[in-house]
């Protein structure tokens, strides 16, 4: 059986700048596969491309791009709708911008199952009011009436991941769906998302910047950099035997209590990522590494360093 | 030895329609002079207006502020400047777009009237060195630099006047980790060569622990435990200290995210429980925390506030 999502040699531009430059990765069922890497990596670019939702300037193109074996890129809008807030459905960072002020809780998390599954008022809203108890809502039934204003930061998460439901997904793409939160919410919210992918098997794929979710949630991770998938692995191995030097680089910047010393300063990778233009070759990180000679401004291979880790760089695996 | 700050039972509440807000509610605390005091706490805690008191932002409505012997209510905004300076969290909201990176930092030097045109060039000169930024840098807009360069004049900026007192809220929360990295470690680097005391506020507890060496937890306007970092890491006492630890996420494979345990009533400033007031949240809590106003106990280097500790 093919995978849930599989991405092949994605390449997304946006006039002279290339955002996402031939990433390939692929999300199983019931498995937590984490893009994460810094802003303007191409990470979020990369999930609007899966859902067909890039800005009107964004042109998309792909090897392969297949939800459940169909072709993405063969589907025009209204087969894409049909498919989106229905088998694959998506949670943003800011869950105020991303729900409707100027309408119910309840109305917003209905109309996806009436538009979708055709379901009549009453038994979209049972649903509704489940799903908000299951996402760890208390008083469902008063929320429903409730506009997103009237809830907290982490109440409105919650709402769109109960709405992300709505439809029983095969896939979740969550964009930083804890940045916003504090970190005890934080908690608490990745916690149910693990449990709630576990318990209904979704395919579910996180981007974050933040390594520390990534070591605790995620089954697979892959690293991005300019736009490029830069090393995948298991993440156990990926923390334990990183190979590519900017996967080193920015696990040496992340302070872990009892581990990392204070009067020590942390490592730190120099410089900042380049913009990177249409026909760019050669490694994106060369300028900012210490292993960077002259081979590296040419076609870099990709090295296997297990069956299942690989990355892209000149030295060897 | 005098400390670098010492704030006595500041207290300051906001109107909100009819009702009041209590935002920092009977703080204390001093720091000595080169100490690092991290504050950390949830959003709404009160935190940041700690910080904007502690800047004479805002005034108290009661309680002092006294940094190096003499109290912050006492002196004009001029004297106030050459002691502490403020590192904000969002470096694209905190420098005036239209202005040139060599007069932002010179700003405070225009202010304070007394400095000559060629004495403003050298000292901004010699800070943006200091802060690791080129001599071409000076003539650009912020719109020409990155996050992690426009908080490198930031702290130019809060660094011109060589304050005794920066005040860093949240400096580093809207920069990238590699950039973030960076900014740490200046920041280490300038406090240790110009002898700075630090308040650094963060949501950020890994990097509190990294950078502070005394940490001070908020909740709703109170301080409730403050202890030397390692201390405070390796024995929290406070329930609400020990859950904020829980929630961080190192970056350490298949120990899983923790249940921090903290249900889902969320704080609200606007409507302070009664008794200790995180009893509505608190996995240990007894029928008396919802009476009766918890005790500080004091500690051998510290302090926490609750009744079963």
């Amino acid at each position: 059986m093919s995978a849930l999502l599989e991405v092949e040699k994605l390449e997304v531009g946006f006039g002279r700048t290339a955002a996402v430059r031939g990433s390939s990765f692929t999300v199983e069922r019931g498995e937590t596969h984490c893009l994460v890497g810094e802003s303007g990596c191409g990470k979020s670019v990369t999930a609007l491309a899966i859902m067909n939702l890039l800005a009107r300037n964004g042109v998309r193109r792909a090897t392969r791009l297949a939800f459940q074996g169909e072709d993405l890129q063969r589907l025009d809008e209204t087969g894409m709708s049909r498919l989106r807030g229905n088998a694959m459905a998506m949670i943003f960072q800011e869950p105020m911008t991303s729900l409707n002020p100027a309408y119910t809780v309840g109305s917003q998390m209905t109309e996806v199952l009436r538009r979708h599954k055709g379901a009549n008022q009453r038994v979209a809203t049972d649903r509704a009011a489940d799903l908000l108890a299951r996402v760890g809502i208390t008083a469902p039934g008063m929320r429903l009436g409730q506009f997103p204003h009237q809830l907290s930061g982490g109440l409105r998460q919650r709402v769109m991941i109960a709405m992300a439901l709505m439809c029983d997904p095969q896939l979740l793409i969550a964009d930083e769906p804890t940045t916003a939160l504090d970190v005890t919410v934080q908690a608490q919210i990745l916690r149910l998302l693990a449990t709630l992918q576990r318990e209904l098997g979704l395919g579910l794929l996180l981007i974050t910047h933040d390594l520390g979710i990534v070591a605790r949630v995620a089954t697979r991770v892959s690293v991005m950099y300019a736009g490029e998938v830069v090393e995948s692995a298991p993440t156990a191995e990926l923390f334990a035997s990183p190979r590519h030097p900017y996967t080193q680089g920015l696990l040496r910047c992340v302070p872990v209590p009892g581990k990392t010393r204070r009067d020590e300063p942390l490592g730190s990778i120099p410089g900042t990522v380049p913009r990177v233009g249409p026909g760019f070759e050669g490694c994106a990180f060369r300028d900012r590494c210490e292993f960077a000679d002259e081979t590296c401004k040419h076609t870099i291979p990709r090295h296997l360093a297990a069956p299942t880790h690989d990355f892209l760089c000149r030295l060897p695996a | 030895m005098t400390p670098a700050i010492e704030v006595r039972n500041v207290r300051r509440t906001f109107k909100a329609g009819r009702r009041s807000v209590v935002a920092v509610d009977g703080v204390s605390f001093s720091v000595p002079i080169g100490g690092v005091l991290g504050i950390v706490g949830e959003s709404g805690c009160g935190k940041s207006t700690l910080a904007r008191l502690i800047l004479g932002l805002l005034p108290a409505d009661s309680g002092d502020i006294i940094v190096e012997g003499k109290r912050l209510g006492d002196m004009d905004r001029k004297a106030r400047a050459r002691l502490i300076q403020p590192v904000f969290q969002d470096p694209f909201a905190s420098l005036n777009p239209l202005v040139r990176i060599r007069d932002i930092v010179g700003m405070p030097l225009v202010a304070q009237g007394t400095f000559s045109r060629a004495e403003i060039t050298r000292k901004v000169e010699e800070m943006l060195a200091r802060v690791g930024l080129t001599k071409e840098m000076s003539d650009r807009l912020p719109a020409e630099l990155s996050g992690g360069q426009r908080q490198r004049v930031a702290i130019a900026r809060a660094l011109v006047l060589r304050p005794r007192i920066v005040v860093c809220d949240e400096p580093t929360s809207a920069l990238d980790v590699s950039v973030q990295a960076q900014i740490l470690n200046l920041l280490a680097e300038l406090r240790r060569d110009l002898n700075l005391t630090y308040l650094f506020i963060s949501h950020n507890l890994a990097v509190v622990e990294h950078v502070a060496s005394e940490v001070a937890v908020m909740y709703l306007g109170r301080l409730v435990e403050r202890e030397p970092t390692e201390t405070l890491f390796a024995k929290p006492e406070h329930p609400y200290t020990r859950a904020l630890l829980a929630s961080v996420l190192t970056p350490e494979p298949g120990l899983g995210v923790p249940d921090v345990g903290l249900g889902d009533s969320l704080p609200d400033p606007a409507n302070i429980p009664p008794g200790c007031r995180f009893h509505p949240r608190c996995p240990i809590a007894e029928p008396r925390c919802a009476i009766e106003t918890p005790p500080l106990k004091r500690r051998p280097a510290g302090s926490v506030e609750c009744r079963l500790a």
